[in-house]
């Protein structure tokens, strides 16, 4: 499978990462060199085996539902680039 | 003949009432200062790890058995992808391929006969868990959003219905019936105002264009606040559609599923931005987290425990309690402690159509007009069910029923206390008897009225009647009356 610039480019869109055409080309290469990594996965015949839903013979791990205490809040926006005593603060998310 | 079939089909999230997250122990309880019940796990911190609520999962199970959905063997979780400030881990966990249910059914029906009770097929009801919430100060002209990630990780369920509603009507009919079973079987308080019950619907229309079947590209309307506010902007939104398509003639499938938001003040929807088309999400199974299981038994438990349902008790209220489809209705609307409370007096009475009529007319307006629940009303089920058997049995005369339940509902008393404290004795048949004989000699006009074929005339006694004796049982005494007179 190869990876195109156009894809690189939506997959940053989605993202939100904007590209300057030097990261994207850089970035395209590399995304390229990941993917045909997992890519070699494909060699391998699995004609006959059934799919698993996990990487792990596991099911059904589960807590009870009691509620424990929390962060304090002031520990929880600690590392938040910007916050104030209340919340974390992101620029203005408008028309939608 | 309309110009159009409106299709509708509506995607319904409930919050579970579970009292932890879906995935950690931070608490749901709604109305808390923001951000104080938030943990590593929710807000997506690196390296924590989240761990499954079974009671979320309990309580999905028991409403997808009760949708009368099938339960798969296998269900497992997905990551959602998509990149918003209220989502911290930048992505949401949710079912993707292999949801908990599936291919369930609602039955809805309109008491007053405006469409034909029909089956609405659920395609899916699957778990997953709630984003935050922005706040955008625009009166202080902040340029910051805040976010407050509480609500984040609280457990959804999302339940899918098949487009298979054909109006407004039928849209806000499957909500109600919904809203009832959820509330009746208790996996959710359903309050649309706190954000635990959400609606988007989707509507596009087929038009018959002589002959040929043209259907307009589906669009999917979000942020409405209620019912009503979905009747509404169904309506709007096929409208609205039917003007494009003559406009334009753009049909299924020439642009991509547009979102549009209800603007309840102007009664209009508007366009949001393009949805983003479901590879988009990029969903994949979450690494996080196994598989789920439901036994057989599971499942068997689950349908055990719902107890009688909206639907069924609707109908045995009519078969076995002889109620009109209208009286079933009303009672089953106030939810399973008012049904609770009307089948526990008609043990009592042994009069279903008696204890209905008070219950619908008067126990109905004094709750409404206290704004109480059934639960702090002043009579008990068992002395409304012996109020209303000492009327059946003539003991309590039916003209005096209304001053026995306002004596027992402002004094607390029993039937019997209050009929004492009025005054009330049931008079002896024989008493009666001689009290209308001599009414009877005392108005020969009436007599002769009634024997030239004017039976209304002998109403004119019942008046008489009470006069003497306060206790006489207005239609008994008619009765006895009109015996009399064709004996004479």
């Amino acid at each position: 499978m190869s990876l195109t610039s156009d894809d690189v480019e939506k997959v940053a869109l989605l993202a939100r990462l904007m590209l300057s055409p030097d990261e994207l080309e850089s970035m395209t290469a590399e995304m390229q060199q990941i993917v045909g990594y997992v890519d070699q996965l494909a060699e391998v015949d699995t004609t006959g085996i059934e799919p698993m839903a996990h990487a792990v013979e596991l099911r059904n791990v589960t807590k009870d539902d009691n509620v424990a205490p929390s962060l304090p809040r002031g520990e929880a926006l600690a590392n938040a680039p910007k916050h104030n005593e209340e919340g974390y603060l992101v620029p203005a998310v408008l028309g939608d | 003949m309309s110009k159009y079939t409106t299709i509708i089909g509506l995607e319904v999230h409930v919050q579970l009432a579970t009292k932890s997250k879906l995935f950690c122990r931070c608490s749901t309880q709604f109305g808390a200062e923001p951000n104080t019940q938030t943990c590593p796990v929710c807000i997506g911190m690196p390296g924590s790890l989240p761990v499954m609520n079974e009671e979320a999962l309990n309580l999905a199970l028991q409403t997808a058995v009760a949708l009368n959905c099938t339960i798969p063997p296998l269900t497992k979780w997905d990551r959602k992808q998509y990149y918003y400030p209220d989502l911290p881990k930048g992505y949401q966990i949710s079912q993707y391929d292999m949801p908990m249910s599936e291919h369930g059914h609602l039955e809805i029906s309109d008491s007053k006969d405006r469409f034909e009770t029909k089956q609405i097929r659920i395609l899916r009801a699957h778990l997953e868990e709630d984003a935050g919430k922005s706040v955008h100060d625009e009166v202080a002209g902040r340029a910051d959003s805040v976010i407050d990630l509480n609500r984040t990780g609280t457990p959804l369920l999302e339940i899918v219905s098949e487009p298979d509603m054909r109006s407004a009507l039928e849209a806000r009919a499957y909500l109600d019936e919904l809203k009832l079973l959820l509330t009746y079987i208790g996996v959710s308080d359903c309050n649309m105002q706190e954000g635990s019950l959400r609606v988007d619907a989707n509507v596009n229309l087929h038009i018959d264009k002589g002959g040929e079947k043209i259907a307009t590209p589906i669009v999917e309307i979000k942020n409405m606040n209620s019912f009503r506010a979905v009747e509404r902007a169904i309506e709007y939104e096929a409208g609205r559609q039917y003007k494009v398509w003559q406009e334009t003639g753009a049909k299924l499938g020439d642009s991509p599923k547009q979102t549009r938001g209800w603007d309840d003040a102007a009664g209009v929807t508007r366009g949001q931005r393009s949805k983003e088309e479901s590879s988009d999400y990029r969903y994949f199974p979450d690494p996080d987290l196994v598989p789920v299981s439901f036994s057989d038994e599971q499942v068997d438990a689950a349908k055990a425990s719902l107890g009688e349902l909206p639907s069924t008790i609707r109908e045995s209220l009519q078969s076995d309690h002889g109620l009109s489809a209208y009286d079933a209705e009303v009672l089953v609307n106030q939810g399973r402690t008012l049904i609770d409370y009307y089948q526990s007096a008609v043990k009592v009475a042994g009069d279903a159509k008696g204890v209905c009529n008070w219950v619908t007319q008067d126990v109905l307006r004094v709750l409404k007009e206290s704004d109480a629940g059934i639960e702090t009303f002043s009579i008990t089920a068992a002395s409304l069910g012996d109020f209303v058997a000492k009327q059946k049995s003539g003991e309590l005369p039916t003209a005096r029923g209304r001053d026995v339940f306002d004596a027992m509902l402002e004094k607390g008393l029993s039937a019997a206390d209050a009929m004492h404290s009025l005054g009330i004795e049931e008079v002896d048949d024989s008493e009666l008897e001689s009290l209308c004989q001599s009414l009877l000699e005392a108005n020969p006009r009436i007599v002769d009225d009634v024997k030239g074929g004017k039976q209304q005339a002998v109403g004119a006694l019942i008046g008489q009647a009470k006069k003497q004796n306060p206790n006489a049982d207005p239609s008994k005494v008619r009765q006895i009356c009109l015996d009399l007179i064709a004996k004479m």
